[in-house]
């Protein structure tokens, strides 16, 4: 197919937009009449509320009301749960505790909404939120993951008794333990996967107002549709169809915008109580505590290996800390989300895992980038690297000698997953080679003439990819021939706008510049949509649009007979034309065509318009896979890593546009090195957020990083027709392991062979000096 | 007490009415509704709001309206030519995926402006550091760096 086709790198159509500053982001939208929403927020971590005085807030200058959690639940607002439910091998269900949009006579964490204030002008509602009283009775806090689960914590919900939501196993571990004897050797690591705040550059608010019965809503979200749900259902008691979410552009969502937020229900609620338009624009210290955060996780593990370094059984042990509250995935995430894969791409038959998700007095944790495989690559990756060292074997040896091969493909995995392709030892041999790994050591020697140690690591990885199992697509085509994409999938960075174009241009032959997206409102979107998260994008949307387009082709063809005076199956279609022997019409003239109804078959409904609502089976994903190399050098006297090198091998299947997949490869990565290097999320004892701004918390900038060559070692994948595995979350997976891996080399001399995430200068300077101090002793 | 300012914004004259607190982003944003600068942290770290002010790049989060008032503003609106054609630094994101979900965007493309004026055909390390100031969440910053040097080429090259 031509230049705008599958798989040509084609510039994206939403730029122009948003170089230009037309962007329609969430706060750009102004109601007339609108009031403006401030949040009080608990600066307690963990207290009892005795009482909310709103007096004086309430005749302070422009006030409109104040509300508080009681109110919200006198009008019969709902609370929030979370999805997931699992059992322990007892049978015993998991904790779900329930969550009132504002709390009510209790704060969990810094930073809870317990009032809210409309007043006219927002510098009006911030003030006059300062009057809101609140008198707490402070309660210990909670902070950290370890204390949370450890029988010595304070429990902050009573009624359950532990902050361990539930113990879950996937097996009884003494089933694998029998395995595990017979290991030659035994590798055991302790690792933490820090916490980090997702901080999508847009800062979280809504707009939303109440009209005729019906509530409009503009906010931040990865497609509305389950957010309308969620509104209509537990907070406004109203059919879906009247409440409507939009969701023009996005700046950023990876994973955590996909949530219905408990700010979204009060200002829904509030517009329809005071009969006002209600806009919040929240701020990045807000963000900070009021967007879910991702990963935290701390991990025992036990690796067992015969004589020639192959895997005989593996043992893990997750303490996940998912806040205050269990968000709507947060649970699932090292369970279904990425624990199940801790296997990775390596043929391990006897495994073994518990999870413990625990509450503590933190913001709660839910679907980041990876949700939940970036924690279980790493986790392997560290068993790999501790293996190496243990037996002696090189990094890539030991890996090579367990990885999956392709002749073992489809590979049913322990935990009942179908790898379906995947060419791992490729992945290997192409980022090895790309990094000149053999060459590694003169360049190290280089490094070391300039008092620097160098590094290199590598990781591999894979992640099944595809989030919920169902997506609508609808095309239209108008008579001039312009089609319409009606998205359920929703991009805020991905360039869908972009994508979804050259797809039709390679189905329908319809120019590129003809095709426009419509998507993130719900009013018009396809009504079975889900959204974009999950790496789901190409293959849920994709697959969707290539079904609507044969859809499409075949009413096309009947059409086209019609016009032609031919038998329908004689009509061909290929490049935007139908033909049948020596005539031909076009793909615009059959769409001008269907819209009068004398030239209609008998049976053929006018318009060409068609939509397909693509279901798959819950449990089958893809499974993006790759191996990414990483060299540092270290400078030992101040603990500062650089980023000299970086080579990411994916095989993303079937790419549908390199340029834009690169992109996403560039922007995982980034946001698992800034995890394995710079993030730390700090809760300090009284579980207070310490990292609350930009001016604390370590978000990666440009000079933090190298530039990362892509490359693609591409395997088509086999259970959908465009061969596509996910793209939008491998660099996260990839990056952290290969960056610690590199570090450690780096340090190898000094027998430091882990340091947890993140390496700053601090950590790195000091194990340094421990390591140092512990060889002269 | 409102104070009136006055200032050329993207070369039109405008005025209006301010608190001494009004930010220069608020009056851009809120009394001008030029909504293309955007705001993405509240301590001056992000650039998101970046625009130029007598031809250098500010952070108009950590400017008052009334310091702006008698100055020359210039906003992500008005880089382009009059008929729409882009800036090159624009040109270059569009060529070098310096974007994705673009909220960053425009303050990164005030800055590369800047830059590319003080640092003809800049090279690699001279613009991580120059973009200190500025964060980015989708790229990797590799898109903009590629495009600020490339631009920066273009522009001392006399190509603009």
């Amino acid at each position: 197919m031509g230049q705008f086709g599958i798989g040509q790198p084609v510039r994206r159509k939403e730029d122009v937009r948003l170089l230009t500053g037309k962007g329609l982001y969430t706060d750009d939208v102004n109601f007339d009449g609108q009031v403006w929403a401030a949040f009080v927020r608990s600066p307690q971590a963990h207290a009892k509320i005795l009482s909310i005085e709103t007096s004086a807030a309430k005749s302070a200058p422009g006030v409109v009301a104040v509300f508080t959690g009681s109110d919200l639940k006198a009008d019969g607002v709902g609370t929030l749960i979370t999805d997931v439910e699992f059992k322990d091998l007892a049978g015993k269900d998991m904790f779900r505790p329930k969550r009132d949009f504002m709390t009510i006579d209790r704060v969990r964490f810094v930073g809870e909404m317990v009032a809210v204030v409309l007043a006219e002008t927002q510098a009006q509602a911030k003030s006059a939120a300062e009057l809101v009283m609140v008198d707490y009775d402070a309660l210990p806090p909670v902070g950290s993951t370890a204390f949370a689960a450890s029988p010595d914590s304070p429990v902050i919900w009573e009624e359950h008794g532990s902050n361990v939501g539930v113990h879950w196993e996937n097996r009884p571990e003494a089933e694998i333990e029998v395995q595990m004897a017979k290991a030659k050797t035994r590798v055991i690591i302790d690792i933490v996967n820090n916490r980090v705040v997702p901080n999508p550059m847009e800062p979280r608010c809504a707009v939303a107002k109440w009209e005729d019965g019906e509530l409009t809503i503009y906010a931040p979200t990865q497609g509305g549709r389950r957010i309308q749900q969620g509104l209509a259902k537990t907070v406004m008691n109203l059919p879906a169809d009247k409440v409507r979410v939009i969701s023009a552009d996005v700046g950023g969502g990876f994973g955590i915008r996909g949530k219905l937020y408990p700010e979204l229900g009060v200002v829904s609620w509030a517009t329809r109580k005071i009969g006002r338009p209600v806009k919040w624009r929240g701020d990045r210290s807000e963000t900070f505590v009021s967007d879910y955060h991702g990963r935290d996780q701390i991990n025992h593990a036990e690796l067992g290996l015969d004589a020639n370094g192959r895997v005989v059984a593996l043992k893990v042990w997750t303490i996940v800390n998912c806040g205050a509250y269990f968000a709507e995935n947060g649970p699932r995430l090292p369970i279904n989300g990425g624990g199940r894969i801790i296997p990775g791409v390596y043929d391990i038959e006897n495994f073994y895992f518990s999870v413990k998700p625990v509450l503590s007095n933190t913001v709660p944790t839910d679907t980041y980038r990876g949700a939940g495989r970036p924690e279980a690559n790493f986790l392997m990756e560290r068993l790999m690297d501790a293996a190496a060292d243990a037996t002696g074997l090189a990094r890539d040896e030991i890996r090579r000698r367990n990885v999956i091969k392709q002749d073992q493909m489809p590979y049913r995995t322990q935990m009942g997953m179908l790898i379906d392709s995947g060419d791992f030892i490729g992945n290997m041999d192409m980022a090895m080679k790309a990094a000149d790994w053999t060459g590694f050591e003169a360049r190290r020697a280089e490094s070391a003439k300039r008092g620097k140690l160098r590094g290199i690591g590598l990781s591999n990885f894979v992640e099944p990819s595809g989030g919920r199992p169902t997506e609508e697509m609808r095309i239209a085509i108008s008579p001039d021939g312009k089609a319409t994409v009606y998205a359920g999938t929703h991009s805020h960075g991905q360039g869908h706008e972009t994508v979804w174009a050259q797809l039709l241009n390679s189905f329908l032959g319809i120019p590129f510049e003809n095709v426009t997206l419509v998507q993130g409102d719900t009013k018009i979107m396809p009504k079975e949509s889900a959204g974009t998260f999950g790496s789901r994008s190409s293959w849920m949307g994709g697959v969707g649009l290539q079904r609507s387009a044969k859809r499409i082709v075949e009413k096309g063809t009947k059409i086209a007979a019609n016009l032609m005076q031919a038998e329908p199956e004689k009509v061909s279609f290929d490049a935007g034309v139908f033909r049948a022997g020596t005539s031909s019409v076009t793909l615009a003239e059959v769409a001008k065509a269907s819209y009068e109804p004398k030239n209609l078959p008998d049976g053929v409904e006018p318009g060409l318009d068609e939509s397909y609502f693509l279901k798959r089976d819950p449990e089958e994903f893809n499974y993006p896979n790759g191996t990414h190399v990483i060299e540092v050098e270290v400078d030992p006297d101040l603990g500062k890593i650089e980023m000299l090198n970086y080579i990411a091998v994916d095989d993303c299947g079937k790419v549908l546009n390199p340029f834009i997949v690169h992109g996403q490869v560039y922007g995982g990565v980034a946001q698992g090195i800034g995890q394995a290097m710079t993030e730390m999320t700090v809760y300090d004892d009284e579980g207070q957020l310490v990292t609350g701004s930009f001016m604390d918390y370590g978000m990666p900038r440009a000079h933090h990083l190298s530039m990362i060559d892509a490359l693609f070692n591409e395997v088509p994948c086999k259970t959908n027709d465009l061969g596509v595995k996910g793209a939008g979350e491998a660099g996260a997976c990839g990056a952290p392991g290969a960056f610690v891996s590199a570090v450690c080399d780096a340090l190898k001399d000094f027998g430091i062979r882990h340091i947890d995430m993140p390496m700053t200068p601090d950590r790195v300077w000091n194990t340094i000096q421990k390591a140092k101090a512990a060889k002269k002793a | 007490m409102l104070i009136n300012v006055n200032m050329t914004i993207n070369g039109k004259a405008v005025s209006g009415q301010v608190e001494a607190r009004t930010l220069l982003v608020e009056f851009i944003r809120d009394h001008q509704r030029l909504t293309g600068t955007h705001v993405g942290c509240d301590t001056t770290q992000c650039g998101c709001c970046t625009v130029h002010v007598d031809g250098k790049a500010v952070k108009s989060c950590t400017m008052l309206a009334v310091q702006a008032s008698g100055k020359s503003v210039l906003t992500i609106e008005g880089l382009a030519a009059a008929d729409g054609t882009l800036h090159p630094v624009q040109e270059a994101f569009r060529e070098h995926h310096g974007l994705q979900c673009g909220f960053c965007t425009p303050g990164m493309v005030m800055v590369g402006v800047d830059i590319c004026r003080r640092h003809p055909n800049a090279d690699e390390h001279t613009v991580r550091l120059e973009l200190e100031g500025n964060i980015c969440r989708c790229t990797g910053y590799q898109g903009i760096v590629e495009a600020i040097m490339d631009a920066s080429a273009k522009m001392a090259g006399g190509k603009a």
